[in-house]
């Protein structure tokens, strides 16, 4: 078992033919990931490394492959565009990795994606990955290891930096989930949560914050309430300036709200286990594994 | 992005939110003849920068208070001379204030209420909402903190905009008669088309001033921009004041880099968001202080990277360098190959400590190694950040 995507997902590359596209459609292929087909307009017929077929629509791409899961890398300017297009064609996992999409285009493809059943994941994230079996994104494949504690973080190098800290410890990894660094995204922390939480193979969960808006203190609730399997969690920016806008589009903490120490506080009194510095992760993980 | 008060002024008028006359001088002379050309009985005289708080401002050589009411266009020019120049400190500009450029002289309103107006994003719901006050001139958290029912949230579909019955229904609660709606309700859709049409993250009218003639005038505007939108907006882009912004960040900037200035010594380069953020608190945790905030991103290039470190090492509060990079898809021997090219053309003036994990990372180490550069080393964080504050404090690393 895994959440979202494993050995039998089929993933198309929209925006396969561009620098980054193709070098990450490389590298998701390589290991081991179904790549099943491209998509970049006016480029339809070619192929891309001699092997998986390009077509002109996402539509196209799922009548002739099948393909379940698409990964995007398409321009800002267009990747709303491509997410819906996406959605359109019936694809049911979607995983932007675009960074700089223009805040209201995403708040209306957030609104229209409610009138489908699929899963967007980011924008502006890392990706998706079970270990051993699919990897839809951007992170270094070697530094993961199947096993059993599911990830969840609104960061992308946080997250190979606790990854690597649990591998180090021989501990796995079930599925590790970027939900991006975006305001408004689609997959939340909180969901991600309940994935891992019904998720047999998961036995712990990992969650990694960061300052800017609430996700964090509904992601508490949400385990206060339902989840029976230890949670450790890390917020960074505790020492971030209010007002900066630090890399993240989303981290920043306006009007007072969006705190570090609100999250770090809503998340204790829920009973998850808090790790202090960013080098403490690894440590709260084998503590709660009780290894 | 940020713009100054005129020019957000500018853009409401032109949407068609009744704003007060005014114009815009860059020297005091301009000043007094734009007052001699109104007869208006009386000016207000506005330094204009890049923060709020100014009329409880002051400034570098003590003159007080950035705006001022006066009657006279040579008192218009008297005090436009003492702001024109001169660097504004209010609470929002930090110690070293804000250099004035310009300064607005506007016709005072004769306000008969101020009321609060903002049109944010609402980032749980994925919604533009209308955030309206009863009590104006105040700040809208305070107002928040102490009398939540002074205060409306209106949220706004996505796809239909604001429709009517919400204007009708602010401005009720704004304290509109019902017979007199048709101006705030005006006022309400401008204002949000701007929102949209200028891909604005924040539209804050405050005071939104009721004039004893009735009127609705936004007497004072802040206009906020998304950064990733700006791209569509090269009208907006013009409207950028490089003298509002700290140096350091202007560079970093022109590279592409996420950079924020800080006011420690140690500076740090790490890749991605989070990880800088964490790295940080980290130093803080263990008694640092970090001079910056710089993000190299998830996919840098060598030359990002060189343009980085001459950044780091061209800062003189920076008294030591902590270089914290999880390899991904930037590759550890890129980051070395970067940062000997950086120290090739300026040999480093501060202790490096360099902590390196991921893709290629044994490559990495060896060109650094075989580079000659007198590098700290640390494989752990902790270890890394303790090695950092030593050498900012003068201590030597273990």
């Amino acid at each position: 078992m895994s959440v979202l995507v494993d050995a039998n997902t089929r993933l198309v590359v929209q925006g396969i033919t561009g620098k980054t596209g193709s070098f990450h459609a490389s590298a998701c292929k390589e290991y081991g990931t179904k790549v099943v087909a491209g998509v970049t307009p006016a480029r339809g017929g070619e192929k891309f490394e001699n092997t998986v077929p390009i077509f002109d629509t996402v539509s196209e791409a799922v009548a002739a492959t099948h393909a379940n899961a698409s990964m995007i890398f398409v321009p800002p300017d267009f990747a709303g565009d491509a997410i819906l297009e996406a959605a359109d064609a019936g694809i049911q996992l979607i995983v932007a990795i675009t960074e700089g999409i223009p805040v209201l285009d995403m708040m209306r493809v957030r609104h229209a994606l409610k009138e489908y059943s699929c899963v967007l994941i980011g924008p502006n994230c890392p990706g998706i990955i079970t270990p051993g079996a699919c990897k839809i994104g951007i992170m270094p494949g070697h530094i993961h290891r199947p096993g059993h504690v599911g990830v969840v973080s609104r960061s992308g190098t946080l997250t190979y930096e606790a990854v690597w800290q649990i591998t180090n410890l021989g501990l796995g990894q079930s599925t590790c989930i970027g939900v991006g660094g975006d305001p408004i995204h689609g997959l939340t922390l909180q969901k991600s949560v309940e994935y891992l939480h019904a998720d047999p193979d998961t036995h712990a969960i990992v969650m990694i914050g960061e300052i800017g808006g609430s996700e964090e203190e509904e992601a508490a609730e949400y385990i206060h309430a339902r989840v029976k399997k230890p949670v450790i969690s890390f917020i960074a920016g505790a020492t971030a300036p209010p007002g900066r806008r630090m890399g993240h589009a989303g981290a920043i903490i306006s009007g007072g709200k969006g705190t570090a120490q609100a999250k770090i506080e809503a998340l204790q009194k829920a009973g998850v286990r808090v790790a202090k510095t960013l080098a403490d992760i690894g440590g709260e993980v084998a503590k709660a594994l009780g290894k | 992005m940020n713009i100054h008060e005129y020019q957000a002024s500018e853009l409401l008028a032109a949407a068609g939110v009744t704003v007060p006359r005014g114009v815009v001088a860059h020297t005091a002379e301009e000043a007094e003849s734009i007052a001699r050309n109104f007869s208006w009985s009386s000016f207000m005289v506005k330094a204009q920068v890049h923060a709020g708080g100014r009329g409880k401002g002051h400034f570098q050589d003590g003159f007080k208070g950035g705006v001022h009411l006066v009657k006279t266009p040579q008192q218009v020019r008297d005090i436009a001379a003492k702001m024109i120049g001169n660097t504004l400190i209010t609470h929002q500009t930090g110690p070293e204030g804000k250099p004035v450029h310009a300064v607005l002289i506007c016709e005072p309103t004769e306000i008969a209420r101020e009321l609060y107006l903002a049109i944010v994003l609402d980032r749980s719901s994925g919604c533009p909402v209308i955030v309206a006050s009863r009590q104006g001139g105040m700040e809208i958290e305070t107002v928040a903190e102490k009398n939540p029912e002074a205060i409306l949230r209106e949220k706004v579909h996505p796809s239909l905009g604001l429709q009517p019955y919400q204007a009708r229904k602010l401005s009720i609660f704004l304290g509109f008669p019902s017979t007199a709606l048709r101006a705030p309700c005006r006022l309400l859709h401008a204002a949000y088309r701007l929102f949209i049409d200028k891909d604005c993250s924040q539209v804050e009218i405050n005071p939104l001033a009721v004039t004893k003639g009735g009127d609705v005038c936004a007497l004072d505007a802040k206009l906020n921009f998304d950064d990733n939108a700006i791209f569509r907006h090269k009208e907006i882009e013009a409207l950028s004041d490089p003298s509002q912004e700290d140096p350091r960040d202007l560079a970093a900037a022109e590279h592409h880099l996420n950079y924020i200035g800080l006011d420690g010594n140690i500076g740090c380069m790490v890749n991605g968001a989070g990880l800088a953020m964490a790295t940080l608190d980290l130093l803080q945790a263990v008694g640092g202080r970090p001079a910056n905030f710089l993000d190299v991103g998830g996919g840098a290039s060598k030359q990002m990277v060189t343009v980085a470190f001459r950044l780091l090492q061209g800062d003189p509060s920076v008294k030591a360098i902590l270089v914290n990079i999880f390899g991904g898809i930037l590759k550890c021997d890129l980051l070395a190959q970067g940062m000997v090219a950086a120290c090739h053309n300026a040999p480093p003036r501060v202790p490096i400590i360099v902590r390196m994990q991921g893709t290629n990372v044994d490559a990495g180490r060896k060109i650094l190694k075989e580079s000659g550069l007198a590098l700290i080393p640390a494989e752990g964080l902790m270890e890394a950040a303790e090695k950092a504050v030593a050498a900012a404090s003068g201590k030597k690393g273990k």
